[in-house]
């Protein structure tokens, strides 16, 4: 009987619904954190110079070959699988462990990565003195130098070749860097110039009102857009047959020897003598690069800074874009609109609008947006550029206008929520002070109401920058050429396309042709959309509060 | 006793539900008239045809029990009850001898004449000077200079300068719920209006605060006229010169205080101030 009571009793006192509650909070926090880690564990392992291993291994058919690589991952294999795999393991028991590899070399193996099985492997080694060469093409190669190269004739072997190679090295870097500042820049800037002097010919043309005496002045301005070029052209040749010079020849674990020319390398390291300092120096360098850099080796190496740049730069339109729509229509709802049927079936409308799959709005952003009114806008505007389109095409514009529409609902509830939420005390006491409603919408509740708007944008930021399924559609590439910002009139190409984190990650993940060597990317790709997507929204919560504290209301 | 009364005057005027023909304001200004003054929300009516006079310069307290029509008749002083959508309101009531619900009334430009109070404090989220300053933003006055002098001026009326004239830039949120009742006051008194609405004001204050609202209300009728709507007897007792008694959206008696309380002719208005109900 007590007993029982005291079990009644606890289930009065609320403790259960208390425990549960708690457990659900816990089990949200562990998946969260659960999540993180285990992308950032597998993300950020990918920038690790480890040692080189050098082993004897022994293949399934019974040859004997040398490998040399960095070890990925080890898994266990149940016997039987390896057995039927035609594996020579008799007298074995037991889940076997294999490894994976990183042996490089792809321009003499045809693969970067292959597995071993423990058993087969003999003479397990770190040798020293191997090299492992970042190159621009074919990956890493991993082996030990033979000699640097000059113009074809060899000018140091040995130990020697070693210090020959980093001033060789720095050189050819900056070369290169030189090389890319006037392809990507100067002549991107020139070009760019010339296709404008060709628009507008061709729109001199279509209007009738191309005469000898624009055709004179046309032609001057090609001319010396195309003297300079010439002479940039010149001298891009003169530093390629610089870079071109040095070479060096390194031999990899089985013997085989290669030629790499400086001019494709990006960095040479000693992973098996680097200290734990050495190591962590490179790892950061290699982590900013993947920050800083653009993408290479299609989209397998190198960093992904046009991804992030895309990313931020269309949150940031569609916040531009989704804002002042939101909050309009909000305000008509609630303020304006007489609360009736109709009322309340637009607002049921916008609801259920936040459910409709994102892919249907990409559609719908092909056909309105691309199709429709980009084709009318290059009819009326750009008809020189045709038949090519310029806003007839997927791009960033149409990308932030698809995710604005997609994340208007979010703003508008939240926005309607706000200002419901302002006492009728306030309004009251504003048009008792002789204020029309609009003057105290604008100098009242809107202030109030903020703080409630910024939740919403929150919330579509959030969304928006997760999304890319629709933007497959209107505007996201796996690789742009250019960059929708940058130095050249009028700086910001509304018209142009993006790359994207989130389809960065569906491109590196599915689309690459290299797969184990793009997976940890995938994972480090996925983090860092995590933090930008966070960094986005701290900085929309930061402002928030101040608005919050600014206005004292909820 | 009543009965005695009643047959003092020559018609029954309880029986028209409504009793102030005792009553001389010949020697007052009048700075409202209602007349016959009805109003509906939706089919249900809440004001049945009040007749009533509002001497200038007077403070003038509506009692009676809730949902007599006090507050909804203090509203239609400056038409708040236009933001009602099924609000409907005929019969008349003057300003300062212009009909407010004429057709040619600037509603915007009435309620700057005709300033009011709220029963809970409700200062805007901005600074105190911010909060002052509102009604005369509105009117575009930005010049610092003016804008300094009449806040000064106002806070001081309300009898609120002293202490906050070292933080005017702090949030009006910030003060007491007595502070922030005068800073309301101070908000309504800077644009000068003619009238000034209080609809029980001190009903969401304490009593030091309330004591306070009550001297200044004192102060405040040398330049304005007051109506005063409130639920504490002892309050319009204290502080009117002339107290209408409500029920049931009919005036029932409006007479100087003093007679009121002390002597009603009305059965009902007795029955309400000894507390049989309400």
């Amino acid at each position: 009987m007590s007993v029982n009571n005291t079990k009644v009793g606890w289930f009065r006192s609320g403790t259960p619904w208390v425990w549960m509650s708690a457990s659900a909070v816990s089990i949200s926090l562990v998946m969260v954190f659960g999540l993180l880690i285990l992308i950032a564990a597998r993300g950020l392992g990918y920038f690790w110079p480890a040692d080189l291993v050098a082993m004897d291994y022994t293949e399934r058919d019974g040859t004997e070959i040398r490998v040399m690589g960095e070890q990925r991952e080890t898994s266990l294999v149940p016997l039987e699988r390896l057995l039927d795999a035609g594996f020579h393991l008799e007298g074995h028991q037991g889940d076997v462990e294999r490894h994976l590899l990183k042996i490089g070399n792809r321009d003499l193996y045809g693969i970067d990565f292959r597995s071993v099985i423990e058993p087969g492997v003999k003479n397990r080694t770190t040798p020293e003195g191997v090299i492992a060469i970042e190159r621009r093409e074919w990956g890493n190669f991993y082996g030990f130098l033979n000699e640097v190269k000059e113009a074809g004739n060899v000018i140091a072997e040995g130990d020697a070749a070693h210090a020959a190679l980093v001033t060789r090295l720095e050189r050819a870097l900056i070369l290169h860097d030189e090389i890319k500042h006037i392809e990507k820049i100067e002549i991107g800037a020139i070009n760019y110039q010339l296709e404008r002097l060709r628009l507008k010919q061709r729109k001199l043309e279509l209007n009738n009102a191309f005469d000898a005496q624009h055709e004179q002045e046309i032609a001057a301005e090609r001319a010396e857009e195309e003297k300079r070029y010439e002479v940039l052209q010149k001298k891009l040749m003169d530093l390629y047959d610089q870079m071109n010079r040095d070479s060096l020849t390194a031999v990899s674990v089985d013997g085989r020897q290669v030629e790499v020319n400086l001019a494709k390398v990006v960095r040479i390291f000693y992973p098996n003598e680097m200290t734990v300092g050495d190591k962590l120096q490179h790892y950061f360098m290699k982590v900013w690069e993947f920050l800083s850099d653009e993408p290479r080796e299609a989209n397998t190496e190198g960093g992904i800074f046009p991804a992030i740049f895309g990313t931020v730069l269309m949150v940031i339109l569609m916040a531009i874009l989704v804002t002042p729509f939101g909050v309009v229509a909000a305000i008509y709802l609630r303020e304006y609109a007489t609360q009736g049927p109709v009322t309340r079936v637009i607002r049921i409308a916008v609801n259920n609008l936040a459910g409709v799959p994102s892919v249907v709005y990409g559609v719908f952003g092909l056909g309105f947006f691309v199709y429709f009114l980009g084709g009318n806008i290059d009819a009326l505007f750009f008809p020189e550029a045709g038949p090519a389109p310029t806003f007839g095409t997927p791009g960033i514009l149409w990308s932030s206008l698809t995710l604005a529409i997609l994340t208007l609902p979010v703003v508008i509830v939240a926005t309607e929520e706000g200002l419901s939420r302002i006492p009728l005390a306030v309004r009251e006491g504003s048009l008792a002070l002789g204020a029309t409603k609009a003057e105290t919408l604008w100098r009242i509740v809107i202030p109030m109401a903020s703080p409630a708007l910024m939740t919403g944008l929150i919330l579509a930021v959030a969304r928006a920058a997760g999304e890319v399924a629709p933007l497959m559609l209107v505007g996201v590439v796996k690789l742009a050429p250019s960059m929708p910002l940058d130095g050249n009139f009028p700086f910001l190409h509304l018209d142009r396309k993006f790359m994207h984190l989130g389809f960065h990650i569906y491109d590196v993940g599915f689309q690459s042709p290299n797969v184990e060597a793009a997976r940890p990317l995938v994972y480090a790709t996925a983090l860092l959309l995590v933090l930008v997507i966070v960094i986005l929204n701290l900085a929309a919560i930061h402002i928030r509060n101040r608005l919050r504290e600014k206005y004292q209301s909820v | 006793m009543n009965d005695n009364k009643d047959k003092t005057h020559a018609i029954d005027m309880s029986a028209l539900g409504r009793s102030d023909a005792g009553l001389s304001l010949d020697n007052e200004e009048i700075a409202i008239r209602v007349d016959s003054l009805t109003l509906f929300y939706g089919d249900k009516q809440a004001l049945n045809g009040v007749d009533m006079k509002i001497p200038k310069n007077r403070v003038t307290a509506f009692i009676g029990p809730s949902g007599c029509g006090k507050s909804t008749l203090l509203r239609c002083f400056n038409r708040m009850n236009d933001l009602i959508d099924s609000c409907r309101v005929e019969g008349e009531v003057s300003i300062d001898g212009e009909n407010i619900y004429g057709k040619a009334v600037d509603v915007v430009d009435l309620r700057r004449r005709v300033g009011m109070v709220f029963q809970k404090p409700n200062p805007f989220p901005k600074s105190i000077y911010e909060n002052v300053a509102y009604g005369l933003r509105l009117q575009g006055i930005k010049d610092r200079r003016v804008l300094d002098e009449v806040i000064e001026h106002s806070l001081k009326g309300a009898a609120l300068w002293d202490e906050v004239k070292d933080r005017l830039n702090d949030s009006g949120m910030g003060l007491s719920g007595g502070q922030q009742q005068r800073l309301v006051i101070a908000r309504a008194i800077a644009v000068e209006p003619h009238v000034l609405l209080l609809d029980e004001p001190a009903s969401a204050l304490d009593p030091i605060s309330t004591l306070k609202l009550e001297e200044l209300i004192y102060e405040l009728k040398e330049k304005y006229t007051i109506v005063i709507v409130t639920h504490n007897m002892q309050q319009a007792a204290r502080v009117s010169d002339y107290t209408a008694f409500m029920f049931m959206g009919d005036q029932v008696e409006f007479s100087d205080t003093d007679t009121l309380f002390t002597n009603p002719r009305e059965k009902r208005t007795e029955d309400y101030i000894t507390g049989r109900y309400g």
